[in-house]
């Protein structure tokens, strides 16, 4: 099911706003338009749609609209044309009455800036969206207990804000977004004033959070690291509109445009990360020191189909497969000669840019070889989590 | 440079005698007589109110929101003005300014949240405001007299023109600089304007506003003397009495008097701005 619609969003500010659109629509630059009306497109026809419990990202640079993209969802800022359907319904044709009712039972907002009112404590922040429905104070604060506990800041009901880490502040601003228990969540750049330890910290417990509550989050970032480790799905923005939309997968592979390649290109892992950093030691086989049968017994023991053999002096041979070393043994024949030795070979230091299209393209994992001493494989999986987790996580074991 | 010649002075006269007068003179005089109610009622309880327990309120007020010193202060500020047997007067000047800055706070207050939410009224309030802080007060002592008569009443409305822009100013600039991300926010969880308003902005700009107040009560009494010229009772006569007849110590007697006023209601004041920001 669908929770939020959004078809051919469109915010232009300035003075004549309707003016602009038309321009839009007749295909005109939003450059020109800004030349010759002095009027900005913010958002420029995007659409896209989020499934119900899916984490869906928005990333872009600054300035490319993101942002108020969001504000447009729920209508914090009005669009120029388009709809947003919230389960259905057009929240840019409600009323007023509409919209309130709909923001305070269906939309929960995150801000960048944590946006805690610094008059009241943390129970009275978590509090707040089910106190201005008029909700009784026991039972308001019953549930925002809850949530504040579901963020982990059982203890610090009765600080206010300022007394608090900016980590846990924003923790306040997300139990506040739960407190409300609606289905979605909107996350404007929920952790990039975080500094990057807490940042993954939060990352992390977010992920724990939704699979257990199971709320729709719309994410909106500038970090592809964080889109891409978040994300179901992630949509790529530029100059207000929206490029791409697709897994972290498809956008790694198959980028739909320059922008987004640029982009991919960009992600800070891949140019400082090597395959010696994403490769994982293998099972391997000592070829001459036995036979076919112990081959399979060894892949058996490790639960794989194929086995990378090695030499006593660890030089590599060669990829033995379960079929392979099946028919070898009933033939009798060493393994040697049923091989598959056109394995792709990569050197330690090979950049994990590099080894996207090699990756792709390889039947088999790839094996990290210097001066014909295997070292390592990295396979596909690697890669990928390599750029989403990062260094550390990969190479210790 | 006089290329041609206008006669406001005639016009102004003109309105003001056969319009003003003739047609709205009598709602200003139920205004008037409204306000000499309320005015002389406040001015009465100060009176009537022994002296002694007044002191002693007084004192427990100082204490409650500035502190030891000013609760002294006020004791022998007291102790002077019953001395000086100004304690009357003094008790005047403080209901003229209590009724003013009422009125002040009660007028200057939703006005000055408008001009903050309302683009437009923010445009037709600062040229007023503008107006009222520069025109000389002796100006608009003239047509007070003509509407209101001599005495409290022309006296509270004159204080009340003096006194009112801070009111305003200080709470427009308070709620404007509410942070925008908090107001987002509010909206976000689905506040309607009345919610946003009194559960977010009001509290997070009452320091400005509480600041507000207290610049509106110490130009309240700095009208104190001024107002005595159209017939305002209090310290301000006695100053005012002290200049015509060239009387240096009645003078420096009412002065003082005034600056001990003055000094207890900053204080107070500044407690009340100092209590809202914790």
């Amino acid at each position: 099911m669908k929770k939020i619609e959004v078809n051919n969003l469109t915010k232009i500010f300035g003075s004549h706003p309707q003016q602009g659109l038309k321009r839009l629509i007749d295909g005109e630059q939003k450059e020109n338009i800004l030349a010759e009306t002095g009027m900005t497109v913010g958002v420029n026809q995007a659409s896209f749609s989020v499934e119900a419990g899916e984490f869906f990202v928005i990333m872009g640079l600054s300035g490319s609209g993101k942002s108020t993209l969001i504000r447009l969802v729920n209508r914090l800022i009005e669009p120029t044309s388009g709809e947003v359907l919230i389960d259905g319904q057009n929240i840019v044709e409600m009323g007023k009455n509409e919209l309130i009712e709909t923001r305070r039972k269906k939309l929960g907002m995150v801000f960048q800036q944590f946006g805690l009112f610094p008059h009241r404590t943390v129970l009275q922040n978590v509090a707040y969206g089910l106190e201005i429905q008029g909700v009784k104070k026991e039972e308001r604060n019953k549930r925002a207990q809850q949530s504040i506990e579901d963020v982990g800041l059982h203890g610090y009901e009765n600080s206010y804000p300022k007394e608090l880490s900016g980590g846990m502040q924003q923790r306040v601003g997300l139990a506040r977004a739960l407190a409300n228990d609606s289905d979605i969540l909107l996350m404007d750049e929920a952790f990039s004033a975080l500094d990057p330890l807490i940042r993954k910290e939060m990352q992390d417990e977010l992920l724990n959070l939704q699979n257990k509550l199971g709320k729709t989050i719309l994410f909106i970032t500038h970090d592809l690291d964080e889109a891409l480790k978040l994300g179901d799905r992630i949509a790529i923005m530029k100059n207000g509109e929206i490029v791409q939309v697709g897994t972290a997968d498809e956008i790694l592979e198959n980028p739909a445009n320059e922008y987004v390649s640029n982009f991919v290109k960009d992600v800070d892992r891949s140019k400082v990360l090597m395959a010696s950093h994403v490769m994982k030691k293998p099972a391997v086989h000592m070829a001459d020191k036995s036979g076919a049968l112990a081959a399979v017994r060894k892949m058996e023991e490790v639960g794989a189909s194929s086995i990378f053999v090695v030499d006593k002096d660890n030089n590599f041979k060669g990829l033995l497969t379960i079929d392979n070393a099946i028919s070898a043994y009933k033939s009798s024949l060493p393994i040697e000669n049923v091989l598959i030795e056109d394995i792709h070979e990569i050197s330690p230091e090979t950049p994990l840019n590099d080894l996207f299209s090699v990756a792709v393209e390889a039947k088999y994992p790839l094996a990290v070889v210097e001066n014909g001493k295997l070292l390592g494989i990295v396979s596909r999986v690697s890669i990928l989590s390599g750029l989403v987790l990062g260094k550390k996580e990969v190479t210790t074991p | 440079m006089n290329y041609f010649t206008l006669p406001l002075e005639e016009w102004t006269n003109r309105f003001v005698d056969d319009w003003l007068l003739p047609v709205t003179g009598e709602f200003f005089d139920s205004i008037s007589e409204g306000l000499r109610t309320f005015v002389d009622g406040v001015t009465d309880l100060m009176i009537a109110t022994p002296p002694v327990l007044l002191v002693l309120i007084l004192i427990i007020i100082a204490w409650k929101f500035s502190g030891k010193g000013l609760a002294l202060f006020a004791l022998l500020g007291s102790l002077y003005l019953g001395s000086v047997d100004l304690w009357e007067a003094a008790m005047q000047t403080v209901a003229i300014v209590i009724v003013s800055t009422l009125i002040s706070i009660i007028i200057g207050i939703p006005l000055g949240i408008l001009a903050a939410t309302n683009k437009t009224m923010a445009t037709l309030v600062r040229p007023i405001l503008d107006f009222m802080q520069t025109l000389p007060s002796f100006v608009y002592l003239i047509p007070a007299i003509l509407l209101f008569g001599l005495g409290n009443v022309p006296a509270v409305i004159a204080t009340f023109v003096f006194a009112t822009p801070p009111a305003v100013r200080m709470t427009t600039l308070g709620i404007q600089q509410v942070p925008a991300d908090v107001v987002e926010a509010s909206k976000a969880f689905g506040s309607t304007k009345w919610q946003l308003l009194y559960k977010v902005q009001l509290p997070l700009a009452l320091p400005s506003i509480m600041a507000g107040i207290n610049q509106t009560m110490m130009l309240a009494l700095s009208m104190a003397v001024i107002a005595s010229m159209i017939g305002a009772p209090g310290l301000g006569s006695v100053v005012l009495e002290g200049i015509s007849t060239v009387n240096v110590g009645l003078g420096l007697t009412g002065g003082l008097g005034i600056v001990v006023l003055a000094i207890i209601m900053d204080r107070i004041t500044q407690g009340l701005v100092r209590n809202n920001k914790k």
